[in-house]
């Protein structure tokens, strides 16, 4: 049987007829008892129950997914991994995240794909030029790499922008983050599905959660479709449907439900090597190694939990797209589709507990979950193995609100989300 | 493309509303009596229903807010209110 990938073992089973790969992970029974049950079998979940297993020691985990594996907004986003941030305890939390990133491949033996191509921010304004100067000596000061590009260093990165003096978006420069890149999305779901698979941990698909079983107050397991599943202690990370299960476990949240859509056009020879973003549009363009454009954006003006998206919210990201590449104007678009997100009123995620005992929560990261699943699942695995937060999520608690400790990115850094 | 009623103007296009919050967040007063976790949860926590919800909505074109119902999985709108009618009820 075959479970580590390498030259050697692609060449053996390739002389005997790919009979020895085996599923990259069981599909087991549910048990009735774990030490902690994670509800939400994306990114999120699945890296928690990766930590908790190899930084902790508890492996008598069950992630318990209700669809299908990284089937929500993991296998939604559009591959972005950047560390960008204006708050110090952002940029903590981000650059936990990309380090974990840059040796994720060779720690999980499963190829993610991660291409440090750059993330190139572009500016279209002498006052945006202002401000990319004080994000990048935040930046730089947090201890992460940031750099200004003047217009001529833009255009040798990026040729097939629209350089012209009339061009409705004009380009003043850009700041660029070079260890920041792209990943394939499903590669890390997987990578770390097949890591804690193999040290013990249960992930259950098909499996719903339809309520928290309470005793004496404190949460002790769930009911789900598949019967009743105890646990001294249960996570969270369902990103979008984080309030649905808030009313199920008897706790509050200050998030809202939002569609965020991306598309992907046919595919075209390589004419883009880094990932372009232009924030005041909200338009997010890379190529994937398939050639295809991967085209994201802003989110719907409307709570949704429909993950399709309306109309307006696509052509505004579209059609500035076009303005800013005309060269891809007679594209045809292949795929389009949304996701779910959930959205904090100061566009940070929420780590920590819930309020009511037994259950803690990894939520909010709004479209910006993705990037951040390595820090996620290692900050979150802190929590419930030691009942008592990580220095990098404290600020992130739920108490904030209450205190008034906002860490406004939406503000400090101008991300959308 | 989705039409959205608005009770004073009629059926517009959606590109012409603003989502305003949710619907019976009433400020608690008197302000200087009300703790740090009410006046938190006045701010920033949400109800954010899955299936029907009673939204706050401004039309952008004739500046009147109003109360809109709508189904948050299927998109489809309930029904529209004028503040008026939704405290006359």
């Amino acid at each position: 049987m075959t479970r580590r990938y390498n030259a050697f073992s692609l060449i053996k089973e390739g002389l005997s007829g790919q009979k020895g790969w085996k599923p990259a992970w069981r599909s087991p029974e549910p048990k009735k008892q774990y030490d902690v049950i994670i509800v939400g079998g994306g990114g999120h979940g699945l890296a928690t129950a990766y930590y908790l297993a190899k930084n902790h020691g508890i492996t008598r985990v069950a992630i318990l997914e209700r669809g299908w594996l990284g089937g929500g907004n993991t296998g939604r986003n559009t591959v972005t991994i950047r560390s960008n941030y204006f708050y110090p305890e952002s940029v903590a939390l981000y650059e936990l995240s990309l380090k974990l990133y840059e040796k994720l491949g060779r720690e999980l033996n499963y190829n993610i794909m991660f291409s440090q191509r750059g993330v190139l921010s572009l500016i279209h304004s002498e006052p945006e030029m202002e401000m990319a100067a004080r994000l990048c000596n935040a930046m730089q000061i947090n201890g992460t790499d940031a750099e200004i590009l003047d217009v001529e260093a833009v255009q040798e990165l990026v040729p097939i922008l629209n350089f012209n003096a009339d061009a409705r978006y004009p380009i003043f420069g850009a700041t660029i983050q070079k260890r920041g890149g792209v990943a394939r999305h499903d590669a890390v779901a997987w990578g770390y599905a097949r890591a804690a698979d193999a040290m013990g941990v249960d992930i259950i698909q098909g499996c719903e959660v339809l309520d928290f079983i309470k005793e004496g107050g404190k949460c002790v397991g769930v009911e789900t479709n598949r019967g009743t599943i105890r646990a001294n202690k249960v996570g969270v990370a369902v990103a979008g449907n984080s309030t649905v299960m808030a009313k199920l476990g008897g706790y509050e949240l200050p998030i809202h439900s939002y569609t965020l859509q991306a598309c992907v056009s046919e595919p075209i020879k390589p004419c883009l090597n880094t990932v372009v973003v232009s924030p005041p549009i909200g338009t997010y363009l890379s190529q994937s190694d398939k050639g295809e454009m991967i085209i994201g954006g802003g989110l719907d003006r409307v709570p949704s939990y429909n993950q399709k998206g309306n109309p307006p919210a696509a052509e505004t990201v579209i059609s500035g797209m076009l303005e800013m590449f005309p060269v891809l104007r007679q594209l045809r678009l292949m795929r389009q589709w949304g996701g779910t997100v959930d959205v904090t009123p100061d566009s940070s995620p929420i780590i920590g507990p819930s309020g009511v005992p037994g259950i803690y929560l990894n939520c909010g990261w709004g479209t910006g979950g993705f990037k951040a699943i390595p820090a996620g699942g290692w900050l979150f695995s802190h929590l419930l193995a030691k009942d008592e937060h990580h220095e990098i999520s404290r600020p992130f608690d739920l108490d904030r609100f209450t205190k008034g400790s906002l860490i406004d990115e939406a503000a400090g850094s101008g991300i959308a989300h | 493309m989705q039409i959205y009623p608005c009770p004073f103007c009629g059926p517009r296009d959606e590109t012409e509303f603003s989502f305003g919050g949710e619907a019976g967040n009433d400020r608690p007063e008197p302000a200087e009596k009300i703790s740090a976790e009410r006046w938190a949860q006045y701010l920033y926590t949400q109800d954010n229903p899955r299936g029907n919800s009673h939204e706050i909505w401004v039309h952008l074109t004739c500046d009147e807010v109003f109360v809109m119902e709508r189904d948050t999985v299927t998109h489809e709108v309930i029904g529209t209110k004028s503040l008026r009618q939704e405290d006359a009820k």
